[in-house]
């Protein structure tokens, strides 16, 4: 089947959505997910970060389709034009989307665990707009503990559903969910009764924003000043495929290993995440290939680069050009760097 | 023309025996003995019969449209969960008249071939549920409902459920997951009902009052029910008036009367209050455009509007409207438009699902802005920003509450930007307990 996204023509299976097949191109093109998780079934079509538009939605029937589309959940037709970064009204409506979801967002980044890996900060980085328009108040929950490892900061959350997914597909015996409606909304544990299950650690990896956090990992460290190393161990509940972020020489935190767009490749058991904290007990595969466009990798060593994403390509070009017009030859040349004392 | 609400002050209607003696389950003995469902469905589609739940879909064609694999059962759900503030029709239909859409529920669940059917109650209507309920009973003991109705083979089993209170639930997939008994959250479409509907089954949602018709239409033809109305808008259509009438109130209307018509004849709603004008009409339901007193009355080329799906909509959103469920709501000039917004805005806010963001944000901040304007707390960029947010929400949805909350916004604005720039400039007016802007010159004053 033949898809083109923007101006990229390529050739995809049946049954593959948008957002697979932009993808598959890099991340260039890929749009942004928030609530879209591929390992989580049904997850998608919430945050509507990934609209597109569809200027003709098959080779059969080349109309135009007449709203924007999630591309999540979008499959692709064959001899289907999409566009994506290249079209003004999908850019227009994703500065809204970022401009909705920074609304009741508290934007305590820097006392928040998740900055540097968090999605929506990418995410308004990329898509948002510097400005801010709102005069209103922003609604508050208070902090809450699930269980003695996970805490819920509802302030952060943007109501992906990524963590009710999980409840429901990894773990048995769903005791997570979300009460309430509208913009008053909140996740919840069944009134107040602690996650307790061998997987629940999950819901933490999978949470886009900073609203669930490991309680054993608070306040440890910016994620920027801790490296990621590849990991595994012989686990009875799990694969024990693990990252482990180092700080210095201790294991301050241990996650799952996520790919490219962020997401988990295994699932891992509780266990590995909260209590096997010492090196002794992880056989160690090698650093962790981190994407340059996140922050991460300020404070990495000797990872395969990964393309950055687009608006940073651009960034850095422009920056090029700048610090290419600036005569920096006087660092090296010692006889300039003399002459300009 | 009156087809459902013809017996609907007769004592006793509501029992199947008085029912039964102005003509009731006549159309079920003629459908199930000597129709077959296709030729019950055509019928329907003859008559033009289009949905009454607000989007105006054509009856017929959404059955065809159902998918009829082997060995899967199909469903018929009625959507009575009607929560559109301004609508009330199908509230009165089933209170008064509970046999009505039972009949229409057997002659329509047999066209489709479902032998389980389902009718979803808003949760308010807890009444009416037992009317319902008590009904069925009825239908059952007379053998209208059960196994092998009327000694013909086919079964149907008839179950009122109801809602826990939420407009989102009518909201057709977010009916249907209520229904299954999870949280109401719209689904993602497509897969649509008619393929992957309850219990993952293919399904046929319809509002209340078009179910309703079905039977008169099996009765007298659909030529019959043709032949009343203009064009594609054919039939009777129950309006709930209400606000500054001197008698608001369901009626059942021909579609084709004009607005006008409707408005000051003393058969309808009689008028505009007594020593009062007509400043603004929502034509639909909360959710469609609200108007001046001239656009609702003269479309934009100087024609009489009428009570149809199209000179309703005559104009697009720029000087037009939308019939929708027929929550027909009528301003005097005392109405002050920023307040009945806001009014809009805090029940879209207060009824968001909350699953997609731009309506989950989008319409509390709407409600926000409106409420600091209204309160005298206004900036001047604040209209642009409400414009711009609703444009925003609007198509960007999973559902239609994303559009159904933007529009009244965007409407009111559009045809009383005046009214809310007063309110920033004079918050020392604005403030003042039953204030209202008056346009200079205006129509209405």
């Amino acid at each position: 089947m033949k898809v083109t996204i923007d101006n990229i023509t390529l050739e995809v299976e049946q049954g593959t959505t948008i957002m697979q097949a932009a993808r598959q191109i890099g991340p260039e093109i890929a749009p942004p997910a928030m609530c879209y998780y591929e390992p989580l079934k049904a997850s998608g079509g919430k945050c509507r970060g990934c609209l597109v538009k569809v200027m003709a939605g098959s080779e059969k029937d080349p109309r135009p389709m007449p709203k924007l589309v999630p591309a999540c959940l979008t499959q692709v037709q064959d001899g289907m034009i999409v566009e994506n970064t290249i079209n003004e009204e999908v850019l227009e409506t994703r500065r809204g989307i970022v401009e909705f979801l920074l609304l009741n967002h508290p934007l305590d980044c820097p006392v928040c665990d998740q900055a540097g890996e968090c999605h929506l900060q990418d995410f308004s980085f990329e898509h948002g707009v510097s400005n801010t328009r709102t005069a209103e108040e922003r609604n508050t929950f208070e902090p809450t503990d699930l269980g003695p490892n996970i805490q819920l900061h509802m302030n952060r959350c943007i109501l992906c559903y990524r963590c009710v997914y999980t409840a429901d597909q990894i773990t048995d015996g769903r005791v997570h969910g979300v009460m309430n409606r509208g913009d008053h909304a909140e996740i919840s544990t069944y009134i107040g009764k602690a996650i307790d299950n061998d997987f629940s650690g999950n819901i933490i990896d999978v949470c886009p924003v900073g609203a669930l956090t490991d309680k054993t990992y608070r306040f440890k460290s910016r994620v920027w000043f801790s490296k990621p190393v590849e990991a595994h161990c012989d686990c009875e509940k799990c694969s024990g495929q693990v990252t482990l972020w180092y700080k210095g020489e201790e294991v301050i935190r241990v996650t799952g290993r996520k790919n490219e767009w962020g997401e988990v490749k295994e699932f891992i058991c509780n266990t590995c995440r909260f209590d096997r904290k010492k090196t002794a007990e992880w056989t160690i595969d090698g650093p962790t290939q981190i994407s340059r466009h996140s922050v991460i990798s300020t404070n990495k060593y000797g990872a395969k680069l990964i393309m950055p994403a687009f608006p940073v390509i651009q960034a850095a070009r422009d920056y090029k050009l700048i610090d290419d017009d600036r005569d920096r030859s006087f660092l090296t040349d010692q006889n300039k760097l003399e002459a300009k004392k | 023309m009156k087809i459902l609400t013809e017996h609907i002050d007769v004592p006793g209607i509501e029992t199947i025996d008085v029912f039964c003696k102005h003509g009731g389950y006549q159309a079920v003995e003629k459908a199930i003995k000597k129709m077959s469902p296709d030729e019950v469905t055509e019928e329907v589609k003859k008559s033009g019969l289009r949905g009454r739940g607000g989007a105006g879909f054509p009856v017929g064609m959404k059955w065809s449209f159902l998918a009829k694999p082997e060995g899967i059962p199909r469903y018929l759900v009625c959507n009575a969960d009607e929560s559109e503030p301004g609508t009330f029709k199908d509230h009165y239909l089933m209170w008064k008249s509970p046999h009505t859409l039972i009949e229409g529920m057997i002659v329509s669940s047999f066209a489709l071939g479902a032998n389980t059917s389902y009718i979803y109650v808003r949760g308010e209507l807890m009444y009416v549920i037992h009317i319902l309920e008590k009904a069925i009973q009825e239908a059952y003991d007379k053998g209208y409902l059960g196994k092998n109705i009327l000694g013909s083979g086919y079964d149907l089993d008839l179950y009122v459920q109801a809602g826990g209170g939420a407009y989102i639930c009518g909201e057709e997939t977010a009916l249907l997951e209520s229904l299954e008994g999870k949280r109401g959250n719209p689904r993602i479409k497509p897969p649509f009902p008619a393929v992957k509907g309850v219990w993952q089954c293919p399904t046929v949602v319809n509002n209340v009052e078009s179910i309703a018709a079905t039977s008169w239409i099996i009765n007298h033809g659909g030529d019959a029910y043709a032949a009343i109305g203009i064009g594609r808008s054919t039939g009777t259509k129950l309006i709930s008036a209400s606000g500054h009438i001197r008698k608001p109130g369901v009626y059942e209307i021909p579609l084709g009367i004009t607005v006008e018509d409707f408005i000051y004849s003393d058969e309808w709603c009689g008028g505009i209050r007594d020593g009062h004008k007509l400043k603004a009409v929502v034509a639909g339901g909360s959710s469609v455009p609200i108007l001046s007193a001239e656009m609702i009355l003269n479309t934009v080329n100087g024609e009489k509007r009428l009570m149809t799906y199209e000179s309703l909509s005559d104009g697009g959103f720029v000087t037009g409207t939308m019939l929708g469920s027929g929550g027909f709501i009528v301003m005097d000039e005392t109405t002050c438009i920023v307040h009945n917004t806001l009014t809009f805005a805090r029940f879209y806010h207060h009824e968001s699902c909350g699953q997609c963001s731009p309506c989950r944000e989008g319409t509390g901040w709407m409600d926000k802005v409106i409420y600091r304007i209204e309160h005298g707390k206004g900036r001047k960029e604040d209209i642009d920003l409400l414009v711009d947010v609703a444009k925003k929400i609007e198509g960007n949805t999973i559902c239609p509450l994303g559009d159904a909350a933007a529009w009244p916004v965007a409407a009111a604005i559009r045809h009383f930007r005046d009214e809310f720039e007063w309110h920033i400039e004079h918050p020392e007016l604005a403030i003042q307990p039953g204030a209202v802007y008056m346009r200079p010159g205006a129509s209405w004053a």
